[in-house]
């Protein structure tokens, strides 16, 4: 398998780091870094840094009983929350995002699919099946768009994305995916366009199937 | 010359033999921090020691996750507060990446651990040399007070030889990523 050679942008993952990026792009990042070494390191070297910054907090004082609240809890049982595993190509946040189950695809015409994950009026985050050789619906951004590679491959005008790329876009950048040849090309894509996507797409294939 | 420090020391007694006595000093250190911390953006006082509360039970309960390899005490636990005080707050799940377990049959590296002890050292030495506005905007950056937008205007944090001595306790994990990405 080829190494990643697309990653997730410093300053997306020092927001991701801080807690400061939405849950749609969050979702895509939580999942390139259970997938690549090279940004999972600079994601801990910026846990590390807000270790530094949490060291040199200023203290505030507790009430009387917190402390020993807690130490009388240390031997409580707990049941662990069932942490969601990697199955197949999903790695564990998609898991934990589907609830566990398979994706629920809905088509879009020409063999491509989508299964939603999570969705408001700040942004969404999706499930694309795209057939090889099929193009990625056309898809306008206003803001950032976080696609990564879960399985197959896609090359669009910025070059070529293989499972475990992720490529970053802003609404400055048109350009056409097309899925290449070999498996169907599965992405995680977050966008800061609400739902729209859904209701649009079919009018943009109509061209296509020439209705 | 150089030890592990005594935050490390007491984490690795509460992992390796649930000594409580450790873990109440971790609590005497970190707990009024942490509510510090949290208080600084906004949340009140009553809210901020539910989350500190939460957070030292986290500590306790997953202190298996925690390897002096990777990370440090101060580091991991900002981790686990920022997700939990996201998810009171914003009241989401915020999606985190995959748990690595460290590969039992490892021998722990001490000369890595105490490389990255001296690293978090050298971090702290020029976090203190900062500009007091460049100081600040750290601050806020790692509080969450900055959007994204913002922390892309900023440049120079200051993680350089960090990442690779980080990248080298995550080396040892390598072949589990390797899983991760290839049983697709
Ligand atoms: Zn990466
Ligand atoms: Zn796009």
């Amino acid at each position: 398998m080829a190494e990643i050679t697309h990653h997730i942008p410093d300053h997306v993952l020092a927001a991701y780091a801080t807690g400061s990026l939405s849950e749609p792009y969050a979702l895509v990042v939580a999942t390139h870094l259970s997938m690549c070494l090279e940004c999972r390191a600079n994601y801990e070297a910026h846990q590390m840094l807000g270790g530094a910054v949490l060291e040199m907090a200023s203290t505030e004082a507790l009430s009387g009983d917190l402390k020993t609240g807690v130490m009388a809890m240390l031997d409580t049982p707990v049941v662990p929350q069932p942490a969601h595993s990697r199955s197949g190509i999903y790695p564990g946040p998609v898991m934990a995002a589907l609830k566990g189950r398979p994706p629920r695809w809905k088509s879009l015409g020409l063999g491509v699919r989508q299964c939603i994950l999570t969705g408001n009026s700040e942004g969404s985050v999706r499930l694309l099946y795209i057939p090889p050789g099929q193009a990625v619906p056309d898809h306008g951004h206003n803001g950032l768009e976080l696609t990564l590679v879960l399985q197959g491959s896609f090359v669009d005008e910025t070059g070529r994305f293989d499972v475990g790329d992720a490529e970053v876009a802003d609404q400055d950048l048109e350009h056409t995916p097309v899925a290449e040849a070999g498996p169907p090309c599965i992405c995680l894509a977050a966008t800061d366009a609400p739902l729209r996507f859904n209701a649009f797409v079919p009018r943009l294939l109509q061209p296509i199937f020439r209705i | 010359l150089h030890a592990l420090s005594q935050e490390t020391l007491w984490m690795l007694a509460v992992r390796d033999t649930r000594d409580k006595v450790a873990f109440a000093a971790l609590f005497d250190h970190f707990a009024p921090r942490l509510k510090g911390f949290i208080m600084r953006s906004g949340t009140g006082s009553g809210q901020a020691e539910e989350i500190v509360q939460d957070v030292m039970l986290t500590v306790w309960r997953k202190s298996a996750m925690f390897d002096p390899q990777r990370a440090q005490v101060s580091g991991w636990i900002y981790q686990i507060a920022r997700n939990r005080q996201i998810d009171v707050i914003r009241k989401e799940n915020r999606p985190v990446p995959e748990e690595l377990h460290a590969d039992q049959a490892t021998e722990p590296d001490a000369q890595q651990m105490l490389g990255l002890e001296q690293e978090a050292c050298k971090l702290k030495t020029a976090i203190g040399r900062l500009k007091p506005d460049q100081r600040e905007m750290i601050e806020k950056a790692y509080l969450g007070e900055l959007t994204h937008q913002e922390i892309k205007s900023q440049t120079g944090l200051p993680l350089g030889t960090i990442k690779s001595r980080i990248r080298l306790g995550l080396e040892k994990l390598r072949h589990e990523l390797k899983d991760m990405r290839s049983d697709g």
